[in-house]
């Protein structure tokens, strides 16, 4: 969708302001939200993959004055209310519906190293033929869908150059929108800075983005 | 009790936008602004904790474990170490340039947010930015977690547009005839810069060179320097 979470190429915004000696987490709640949604993820009913997704939904106004992790309490909220393991009222009242039943087993501490170093691999080991290949020119497509998608704005309809295949990964336009998983080749592709932003740009400097087979065509 | 913890998670979107409305009040006044939690977003999270746990859903002591992970066990330190290494043995770094998942992988460090790592090396000529202008993406496994001006709105928009603009503020000017590379992270591969080994750095041993290796190198807005060991 083009909302304002594809915010690549926007002025406006202001100075980039790093802060010293930063902690990980500002708060416990930030810290809570983080884990809570990770420890969620072993429940197969527990759509994490559109948490993204619920995020850029949130209307843009709305967006952009909450902080990172106070968009994720929102989409994680959203979540759940979706994944059915919790009812309406629960949300709302905070508590356990009288006779609901109870999940088990959730994710235990000792579970939580390998659980990390496992992560959540998008590689899928199928067979898929790639539509392009090294050093061929590319033109991003110009498709604006109303789902969740990565293919950035700014790159729509500009020409680049595949610069190396990474493989097959699920795609993510079908995958969360429960269309499939769609298995087919990402490559990076390089576009240069002119070919994006116009004349005044550095000659030199130049842009990759990685995309699926289906965000690209011949050039 | 019912009705507080109602209001709790039914105040949800205001609270949390009240919260971002303050955090951008406060600007840069990171000291204590960011200390100064409002209590709705904090009280919202704390309810679905208890939920969930009560439900069964979550376990606190994993919920502990996966904060400690990232506060104490995976942060820059993981990718200062790959660095140093590709630094001192050539072998590894052609390794790490190669594959860098399985490279990364020899010394440990794997998993979330990082199952697929590609690795830029920065040379006199090529100098490599990170970013994610659609998200926040960034390699866990050897950054950790990301800072919260690469989550933001300003760094997010113009590191595209305007990298050397973006490089200028963070004190890097870079020469023209250098070529700027930006990685915008928009599917599941994770990137970390490779910094340029500095020039007086020839007798150091791999644990001191990993020492100065910072945060902000690994993602392209800074070079690792010599005098920079006490920084992120």
């Amino acid at each position: 969708m083009n909302g304002i979470h594809d915010m690549g190429g926007m002025h406006g915004m202001g100075q980039v302001e790093p802060e010293k000696n930063e902690p990980v987490f500002h708060a416990r709640w930030e810290s809570r939200i983080f884990a809570l949604r990770r420890a969620m993820r072993p429940w197969s009913k527990f759509k994490g993959k559109a948490n993204r997704h619920q995020i850029e939904l949130i209307p843009p106004a709305e967006q952009l004055s909450l902080s990172y992790y106070a968009k994720h309490a929102t989409a994680f909220s959203k979540l759940l209310a979706e994944s059915g393991l919790v009812t309406a009222s629960e949300l709302s009242s905070g508590r356990r519906a009288r006779g609901s039943t109870k999940a088990s087993p959730p994710l235990k501490a000792d579970q939580v190293a390998a659980f990390l170093d496992r992560g959540a691999p998008a590689t899928r080991s199928v067979a898929v033929t790639p539509q392009f290949h090294v050093g061929q020119n590319v033109r991003a497509r110009n498709i604006n869908p109303l789902g969740h998608t990565r293919l950035p704005r700014y790159a729509r309809g500009k020409a680049g150059s595949i610069v190396s295949d990474h493989g097959v990964f699920i795609f993510p336009d079908t995958n969360v929108a429960d269309l499939g998983e769609k298995p087919q080749h990402v490559y990076s592709v390089r576009f240069s800075a002119r070919e994006l932003w116009g004349e005044h740009a550095s000659p030199r400097d130049s842009v990759y983005i990685d995309m699926w087979d289906d965000y690209l065509e011949p050039a | 009790m019912e009705t507080t913890r109602r209001g709790f998670l039914a105040a949800a979107g205001a609270a949390a936008g009240q919260e971002g409305a303050n955090a951008q009040k406060r600007g840069h006044d990171h000291d204590h602004g960011h200390q100064a939690v409002p209590s709705d977003p904090a009280l919202r999270v704390k309810a679905l904790e208890s939920l969930l746990v009560e439900k069964g859903l979550v376990d606190r002591a994993a919920l502990d474990a996966l904060v400690d992970s990232y506060e104490h066990k995976i942060g820059p330190r993981n990718g200062a170490r790959v660095v140093a290494k590709a630094w001192v043995d050539p072998a590894y770094k052609q390794r790490l340039l190669t594959d860098a998942t399985a490279a990364i992988a020899e010394l440990g460090y794997r998993g979330e947010q990082g199952e697929y790592m590609v690795v830029v090396e920065n040379t006199p000529k090529v100098h490599n930015l990170i970013v994610c202008t659609l998200c926040s993406c960034y390699p866990w496994p050897v950054l950790g977690l990301p800072p919260v001006w690469y989550k933001s709105a300003p760094y997010r928009s113009r590191s595209v547009i305007d990298p050397r603009g973006v490089l200028h503020e963070f004190g890097l000017d870079l020469a023209e005839d250098v070529e700027v590379r930006v990685w915008d992270s928009t599917a599941e591969i994770r990137y970390l810069v490779l910094p340029e080994r500095p020039a007086g750095s020839e007798n150091l041993s791999e644990e001191a060179l990993a020492a100065m290796v910072t945060r902000d190198s690994m993602i392209g807005v800074a070079k690792a320097v010599l005098s920079e060991g006490s920084r992120a």
